[in-house]
């Protein structure tokens, strides 16, 4: 890059807060013109916060952001892109029922008196086009063609408007590897013409192929800046997950009892779903605990949604004690004795208008399906059961689960499904979002279920606790199974090497 | 290759010209300009209705008040003129604003509180219905020389036909409604917001002002489709026009618009206003057909039009509306 003296873009000791929050604090990130900028970080570390107080869907309460040199205050999307800051986020965000032109073209359509001249504007359109190679009929409906190409027309459209910066938040997670390729030119021909370009992506191949430099957060905290050349893969994912390699020696090796011996023994047999998880084979048996490691993105919740059924695999079985299960839908993993703990809890997991005691018949009452209701009293004393078990925190059993914090809202799913008993238990990121104290109630929890039989599959992205319980670690890493781990080998070094390899 | 937008379009002029040419087929009469002009003219202020209906449905609303906004309307102006002595073209422009302001009203509720547009439609709806008796629990008459004049207007066409004043108030509604959807912003937000609603807000379309625009819109077609009804019936009945609202919303489904939102035409409308009429009028000419054929006909054709569109739809993808 010749020209390192002035940033287009860059942002100064940036604080954003959410009630009881701290999502982004002292911030600094800059970016050159003519540079590719990868920005990452794990789920929750901020990095879109970031992307939306700089294109103004947050106002930022702490810091500053100029553009070539002034500072800015858009209030909304449309008005960073009037400044010249160009976004695409994650899903295409256009119309699929209006054609390729208008998609391209709206609220900028060419007018003649007044009224829009189809013309011109359908020229302005191919215009746009021709700049990313892109050849498609632009009168046909959006939604019409592939995911790839609609997210090549919102680059398109992005940067049809005098773009400075383009933001890029993880163009290539719906893409092929053809179609990645295909983005990658279009990015590099943009970044020729001296464009700044912020690439927000959880593939590290992809990161070390097209990027200049890597901005790091953790945590809403900035970790550092990199030059991609000198920054090794291992260091990256140490800046990630924060961890130096400084050992933790808590690793509890498990003794497991040979006694409960081949109980409850799940066997996951190549089961995988194109452009979701390549065919995964997994044991486990009663007793025992297999932690799932993985950067966001490598299939950790994909891996525990086809086992649970609630996305459909095309090819694989999963056997409990050596005959096939029929995981189509969750209500047959249930029928099974399956149990999910589900990744987003307030979206997947709980009913926040119902009682708490609702909230923990669900599973029970799904296992025995609906013409056999459970009589009131047995669904009060399960509720008082389990809320003095689990330590539950509500003033009584009828509080709406949306009002409890969140550790008490994952007990309750945990409630519902230790009250009908499972077999086999997935937990996905079970302590994301919890404080403290209901933190280790949590771990204990996990630790005894284990003691009583179950089988447990637990996906985290905190390396100390899936090193604190697992008997086996299985690392994912782009969608497929990289290494398992198990007995001593169990260190939070060897996780990150598997996942760095 | 046709653009497959453009389908749903050419299905609504397929089954227009299929009922049109069976008519003429069977009856001799029907080829006769005379039967065109009353089909336009009886049915111009339910395809003034469906206008204004079409926009709200395109950007993935509904109005549910249009019915009674006609009757409202009705009463009003008969208040107006036989009451007040007030001249029927300052009752027109007071009805006009009305229904303006109160379908701004409705819109402003619903895009600024994001409450669903069918309950506050309903509400609108039921308040509406209420006021006419408010102001008036019989059938009254509006009399007066313009109204008179206004009926007694027509253009002859060839043949025994002709186009009467209602006729052509509807076919100018028609072209604003076409020029609004087409060769406007407003009119192109409007499809991009029910296509899909959060895009348009990250593509920085003002999707309030676009939302409150668009019940403003039906507010005042519905307000001038009272007036033609009013002026075409010369009367006000507070009971008149119930049901309308489901009448203009079938006419603008059969014209091919996608209920959900996002797609569809104005001249689909007009044309599905036109069917429901033909099916009308064919029953008419039959005579031994009990009058509710007419529905189960109506119905039999929003069925396929439902199915059309969901086949259509399903071939896109990203569409948040479908499964993933």
């Amino acid at each position: 890059m010749a020209d390192r003296a002035q940033p287009v873009l860059s942002a100064r000791g940036v604080g954003k807060f959410f009630p009881g929050v701290k999502a982004l604090e002292n911030v600094d990130f800059s970016l050159m013109p003519g540079e590719i900028h990868a920005l990452l970080g794990e789920n929750g570390a901020g990095k879109s916060t970031l992307i939306k107080v700089i294109t103004g869907v947050h106002p930022r309460d702490a810091g500053t952001v100029t553009l070539d040199g002034r500072e800015i205050h858009p209030g909304h999307p449309g008005e960073a892109q009037q400044l010249g800051i160009s976004t695409v986020f994650q899903e295409v965000n256009l119309v699929p029922t209006l054609s390729v032109a208008e998609n391209l073209m709206l609220e900028r359509q060419t007018r003649k008196f007044g009224l829009i001249s189809w013309k011109k504007t359908a020229g302005d359109a191919r215009e746009a086009l021709k700049t990313l190679g892109l050849d498609i009929d632009i009168n046909r409906a959006l939604g019409s063609y592939s995911v790839a190409i609609q997210q090549l027309v919102a680059i398109a459209r992005a940067v049809a408007l005098d773009a400075k910066v383009l933001i890029l938040d993880e163009p290539t997670a719906s893409l092929d590897a053809d179609e990645i390729k295909t983005l990658f030119g279009i990015m590099r021909s943009l970044k020729a013409k001296g464009l700044g370009i912020v690439f927000v992506t959880h593939f590290l191949d992809q990161v070390y192929e097209i990027t200049d430099r890597i901005t790091i957060l953790r945590n809403g905290g900035l970790v550092g800046t990199f030059d991609t050349a000198t920054l090794s893969q291992i260091d990256l994912i140490n800046h990630m997950l924060g961890r130096e390699l400084a050992e933790v020696s808590s690793h509890r090796h498990h003794a497991k009892s040979t006694a409960t011996g081949r109980k409850n023994h799940i066997q996951i047999k190549n089961l995988g779903k194109k452009r979701v998880l390549k065919p995964v084979s997994l044991e486990l048996s009663g007793g025992e605990i297999v932690g799932l490691a993985g950067l966001l993105g490598s299939g950790r919740t994909e891996l525990a949604e086809l086992v649970f059924g609630a996305q459909r695999a095309d090819s694989g079985l999963v056997f409990m004690d050596e005959k096939p299960v029929m995981l189509r839908t969750p209500r047959q993993a249930i029928r099974a004795g399956f149990g999910l703990c589900p990744e987003d809890r307030k979206q997947d997991g709980i009913v926040p208008e119902l009682g708490v005691r609702e909230n923990i018949a669900l599973a029970l009452q799904g296992r025995r399906g609906w013409l056999r209701p459970i009589p009131r009293a047995e669904q009060d004393k399960f509720a008082d059961e389990m809320i003095k078990a689990l330590g539950i925190a509500t003033p009584d059993r009828e509080k709406p689960v949306g009002q409890l914090s969140g550790g008490n809202q994952q007990k309750v799913i945990l409630a519902r499904w230790l009250v009908s008993k499972p077999v086999f238990l997935i937990l996905d990121e079970p302590t994301r979002g919890i404080d403290v104290g209901a933190h280790a109630d949590i771990i204990k929890l996990i630790r005894d279920l284990c003691d009583e039989g179950l089988a447990l599959l637990v996906a985290s992205s905190e390396l100390e606790e899936i090193v604190a319980f697992a008997d086996r670690v299985a690392v994912l890493r782009d969608r497929e199974l990289a290494s398992e781990l198990s007995g001593a080998d169990i260190t939070q070094n060897n996780i990150i090497e598997a996942i760095a390899r | 290759m046709i653009n497959e937008r453009y389908y749903p379009l050419l299905a609504t002029l397929a089954v227009c010209a299929l009922l049109y040419g069976y008519g003429m087929f069977e009856y001799r009469a029907f080829s006769d300009t005379y039967v065109l002009g009353n089909l336009l003219t009886d049915n111009a202020f339910l395809i003034i209705t469906a206008i204004g209906m079409t926009f709200v449905i395109l950007s993935g609303g509904i109005d549910l008040s249009v019915g009674s906004m006609i009757a409202f309307v009705g009463v009003l102006m008969a208040e107006l003129v036989t009451g007040f002595g007030i001249h029927p073209l300052v009752a027109v422009v007071v009805s006009l604003v009305f229904g303006g302001l109160f379908g701004a009203f409705m819109g402003f509720i619903i895009a600024r509180f994001d409450i669903q547009p069918f309950i506050i439609t309903l509400a609108g709806m039921f308040f509406l219905r209420g006021m006419c008796f408010l102001i008036n629990l019989d059938s009254v008459p509006i009399s007066h020389d313009f109204v008179s004049a206004f009926a007694g207007f027509r253009i002859p066409l060839p043949g025994r036909g002709w186009l009467s004043a209602s006729a052509m108030v509807m076919l100018v509604a028609v072209l604003v409604g076409l020029v609004i959807a087409h060769y406007t912003r407003f009119g192109r937000n409007v499809y991009a917001i029910g296509g899909d609603r959060q895009s348009a807000q990250l593509l920085g379309i003002p999707v309030e002002r676009t939302i409150i625009q668009v019940y403003t819109l039906s507010g005042v077609y519905s307000a001038l489709a009272g007036v033609v009804f009013a002026f075409y019936t010369a009367s006000a009945y507070p009971l008149a026009a119930v049901g309308v609202e489901l009448d203009a919303i079938a006419a603008v489904v059969i014209g091919g618009t996608l209920l959900t939102g996002g797609m569809g035409f104005v001249a689909g409308t007009f044309f599905g206003g036109i069917i429901m009429g033909v099916i009308q009028t064919l029953i008419a000419f039959d005579g031994t057909l009990n009058s509710w054929w007419t529905k189960i006909v109506i119905g039999g054709l929003l069925f396929g039009f439902i199915v059309l569109q969901r086949l259509i739809t399903r071939s896109f993808s990203g569409m948040r509306a479908g499964a993933s």
